[in-house]
């Protein structure tokens, strides 16, 4: 199917060839424990944040140095945000959020580098993400609250009639929530890569090539912005949904 | 028709339906910031404490928009 297309469509390369995962050391066979670019480039991006949280922040200067200074910005960002939704009692998840937020930003940026490899495009990877929050919230909601945390599904100031119909499409919306957690990631930075190689194909014909060379610079700053706001919306609504689970009743 | 030729004909136009999803959400998408912006200047003083909902709304938007992107991609090139 892949062949056919490519071969209809004109294109030089497939846009989605980018996505590919192939093992580093050659052969084809990809097993749980094969080092693939996908692997490389998660440990890339584990490495950038150890270099900036842990290296950069050595000094523990009073006058921070520029590194230390970012590194300060983004722990109050995050901080911020995670105290503005949650409040006081959401405050001891702040390890986890600002885990998820600096993993996402850093694997979304340097999928941007040039002939690298976006591990975040991949629905595997953030569903992982996604269903870890999932699964935290819930426990957590049973841990804190006990039965009370379905409570959250039974609107008190529904009138009586409605309230098994909201019930319905509570739990509905409850359920899905990993789902298009997940999926908004993945879709979105897949998207814009795809865009990107799809306005490359068209830089082969010779017409509309500088035309197309300008629509490339215009939708990588795009995606410069997206790889940010997608990271910052992930980490947001794993805030939203973590207040869910420490007040259920709002 | 052939079958094989009907399928592709089928997984096509599917697609290119699928992809209508796409501009609905950026209708839905222009309305929330749109609507933001409003807020914003008619309550300046507002507008910094309520980004984080600007973009939450963003997001829920924009969601639907990448799931019929998705559907159109399945039917291209996975089923």
């Amino acid at each position: 199917m892949a062949e056919a297309a490519e071969a209809s469509s004109g294109l030089v390369f497939h846009p989605l060839d980018q996505f590919k995962i192939h093992p580093l050391f050659g052969g084809t066979e990809v097993h749980w424990y094969t080092p693939t670019n996908q692997t490389l480039w998660l440990a890339i991006a584990v490495i950038c944040i150890f270099l900036l949280l842990v290296v950069g922040t050595r000094g523990r200067a009073i006058i921070p140095t520029r590194v230390q200074s970012v590194a300060e910005m983004i722990y109050g960002f995050v901080y911020r945000m995670l105290e503005d939704v949650t409040g006081r009692e959401g405050v001891r998840f702040f390890p986890y959020v600002m885990t998820l937020f600096l993993f996402i930003l850093f694997v979304n940026y340097l999928g941007l580098v040039p002939m690298s490899f976006t591990a975040t495009s991949h629905i595997a990877v953030t569903a992982v993400l996604g269903f870890g929050v999932f699964i935290a919230v819930t426990v957590l909601g049973f841990v804190l609250n006990g039965p009370a945390f379905l409570g959250m599904f039974w609107m008190k100031d529904a009138p009586l009639a409605l309230r098994p119909v909201i019930a319905i499409i509570e739990i509905i919306s409850y359920f899905v929530r990993p789902v298009s957690h997940s999926v908004r990631l993945a879709g979105n930075i897949m998207a814009g890569h795809a865009v990107i190689k799809v306005f490359a194909g068209f830089a082969a014909i010779a017409a509309i090539s500088p035309l197309s060379v300008l629509a490339i610079v215009a939708i990588y700053g795009l995606e410069v912005l997206v790889a940010g706001i997608q990271a910052y919306v992930f980490t947001i609504l794993t805030c939203v949904y973590l207040k869910d689970a420490v007040h259920p009743h709002h | 028709m052939e079958a094989v030729a009907a399928i592709a004909l089928g997984k096509t136009i599917g697609a290119g339906l699928a992809a209508i999803g796409s501009g609905a959400a950026a209708i839905g998408v222009g309305h929330v910031a749109g609507n933001y912006l409003a807020g914003a200047l008619r309550n300046p003083s507002a507008a910094a404490s309520q980004t984080a909902t600007l973009f939450i709304g963003l997001a829920f938007a924009e969601a639907l928009g990448i799931f019929s992107f998705l559907v159109a991609l399945l039917l291209m090139f996975a089923l």
